[in-house]
């Protein structure tokens, strides 16, 4: 395919998130709120929400998770947005990158100059079981499901053949949780705001408060080998490698690139954009490359005229440890097979030279399905910004990259920013 | 045979047949299993169903320990687990299945190249919530 353009320039002069974590009593509508209410507060220039023209919601399933359809022009209200367009975007996991891309192109079409994108999921209400039904709906129900498959399981599927050609192991995975819990210790909206080491510690004190055996791990590595405190989800997936069942919420405000120094003289620019799908898991030829991944940010790169070489930070798709490590080659940061090396060597942490996940990723930060695609903009808003705080990655990076997949990579869409 | 055919439902029939049925173009030559009515290689739609040998290789596999509903209700749990595959068939697809054969507490025994097969029910047995079963005969 011929290199392709926006067809004028867009930026981001708004950006924020609700805290994320589980929280019984609150509804979608009150996440979006927190969301918005912290975009606001993050446009220099102020933003009156009456100049918003359209609102592109990425949501999972509200459906299912809280019996709610419909949920676009709800949200929109709670935040006084009616009557203008309002509408849901819905690509699994993926669905708030999509939503993002999706406002993207509103503005670059030239019909729309000021948007709101957002994105929700409330998950907490329902049972772990009936979550993980809800989240293997984005599988295929007829030829996947029916094979025992959950969304943990076609993670570890894709791990065990990874293992089996690169000789990469259970440990290898784990770099990758501690690492992003790492920062996820760092950032304040994080669901998990500890490392695993505070994990532990917090552990051992509730065990001596109750009186019961106090556990004695050595370090990280031995807490992760426990079953009891990290039991297998699916093998050779356990907890700690998987990200958790979330509630929260993000919210961006895209303008004409034009039009942004009426809201902030520190725009982020996009730069480039790129969206695949795919066939079933069991449908591609290896299951150890995510095929969209490659496309999509083949496409961005293209757009932005850069190289995967340039890009200083990146927010990945950790849904678990074993897709940060794939996400890694598919995107062209390292060789194939290599993924895994530089997870243990440290080379992705945030004082690397190739960070990923500084705001803890989808492990640490936590997962509200269509919520976090537009949360990995609310992270690298930040950052490029210079306003990322104890995780700021030093020298203020100029380039960075969003990576978010839907389901097991039949949907992939990738983003590049820029700060000029 | 009808425009209407090669669905999931008739796919399903012919495995209570104890035959397991890909599609093949006969426009293209493609094999398809899962079966589908429309080639997406040629566009063609002028299927035929094709017996396949039901023996394959198994690609990927996991040993599910937290489990969905329907396999809760089949009587698996967290300590009772069951192990689910991709099968690359010797006639070129690769499917999604159950896996027996193996021993699931033991998944450091399980290896990907192992050679499967894929198992019926006998006519008394309840199918279970899994339709397609692959049993592994040899290691690779």
């Amino acid at each position: 395919m011929t290199e392709r353009k926006l067809g004028r320039g867009v930026a981001i002069v708004g950006a924020g998130m609700s805290r994320f974590g589980t929280f019984p009593g609150r509804a979608s509508r009150d996440l979006f709120v927190e969301a918005f209410q912290a975009m606001r507060e993050s446009v220099d220039k102020g933003l009156d929400p009456r100049d918003i023209q359209i609102m592109y919601l990425g949501n999972y399933s509200s459906d299912l998770f809280e019996g709610q359809g419909h949920t676009a022009p709800l949200m929109a209200d709670w935040v006084g947005l009616t009557p203008v367009p309002a509408l849901r975007v819905e690509d699994a996991c993926a669905s708030g990158g999509v939503a993002l891309r999706q406002g993207i192109l509103a503005v670059a079409s030239g019909l729309y100059d000021i948007v709101l994108v957002g994105g929700v999921e409330k998950m907490s209400d329902l049972p772990t079981e009936r979550v993980t039904d809800t989240l293997a709906t984005a599988g295929d129900v007829l030829y996947e499901i029916p094979a025992g498959f959950t969304f943990p399981g076609f993670y570890a599927a894709m791990a065990t053949a990874y293992m089996d050609r690169y000789g990469a192991t259970p440990e290898s995975l784990m770099a990758v949780g501690r690492k992003n819990h790492e920062n996820g210790a760092l950032n304040p909206k994080a669901q998990f705001s500890l490392t695993i080491a505070d994990i532990m510690a917090k552990k051992i004190a509730g065990a001596e408060k109750r009186g019961r055996p106090v556990p004695t791990w050595r370090d990280e590595m031995e807490f992760l080998h426990d079953h009891q405190a990290n039991p297998i989800i699916s093998w050779p997936l356990r907890l700690f490698d998987c990200s958790p069942i979330t509630d929260g919420a993000a919210a961006v405000l895209l303008v004409a690139a034009d039009l942004a120094r009426q809201f902030t003289d520190a725009p982020i620019h996009i730069i480039g954009s790129g969206q695949a799908s795919d066939v079933a898991l069991h449908d591609r030829p290896d299951p150890t490359v995510i095929r969209a991944a490659e496309r999509a940010s083949h496409q961005a790169y293209e757009m932005a005229g850069i190289k995967p070489t340039d890009v200083k930070l990146a927010e990945v798709h950790d849904c678990f440890t074993i897709a940060e490590i794939l996400a890694s080659e598919d995107l062209g940061f390292f060789e194939r097979g290599q993924g895994y090396i530089a997870a243990e060597e440290g080379l992705t942490r945030r004082n690397g030279p190739r960070p990923i996940n500084t705001s803890g990723g989808l492990k640490a930060k936590g997962h509200p399905v269509g919520a976090s695609g537009v949360a990995q903009a609310v992270e690298i808003w930040h950052q490029l910004r210079g306003e990322a705080g104890a995780r700021q990655v030093s020298g203020t990076p100029d380039l960075a990259l969003s990576h978010n997949v839907g389901g097991t990579g039949q949907t992939c869409v990738v983003h590049i920013y820029e700060r000029r | 045979m009808s425009p209407h055919s090669f669905t999931h439902a008739e796919y399903l029939a012919h495995l209570q047949n104890h035959v397991l049925a890909a599609s093949r173009c006969q426009n293209c030559g493609e094999l398809y299993l899962p079966p589908r009515p429309l080639c997406r290689r040629c566009f063609a739609q002028d299927m035929r169903w094709e017996e396949l040998s039901g023996r394959g290789e198994l690609v990927a596999f996991t040993v599910v320990h937290i489990v969905p509903s329907a396999m809760l209700e089949a009587g698996y749990d967290q300590d009772r687990p069951y192990v689910s595959g991709l099968v690359r068939l010797e006639e070129g697809p690769t499917i999604s299945a159950l896996i027996t054969g193996v021993d699931a507490h033991h998944p450091e025994t399980i290896r990907v190249g192992s050679q499967v097969r894929v198992v019926f029910p006998r006519g008394d047995q309840d199918p279970g919530p899994a339709p397609l079963v692959f049993e592994v005969v040899s290691e690779s």
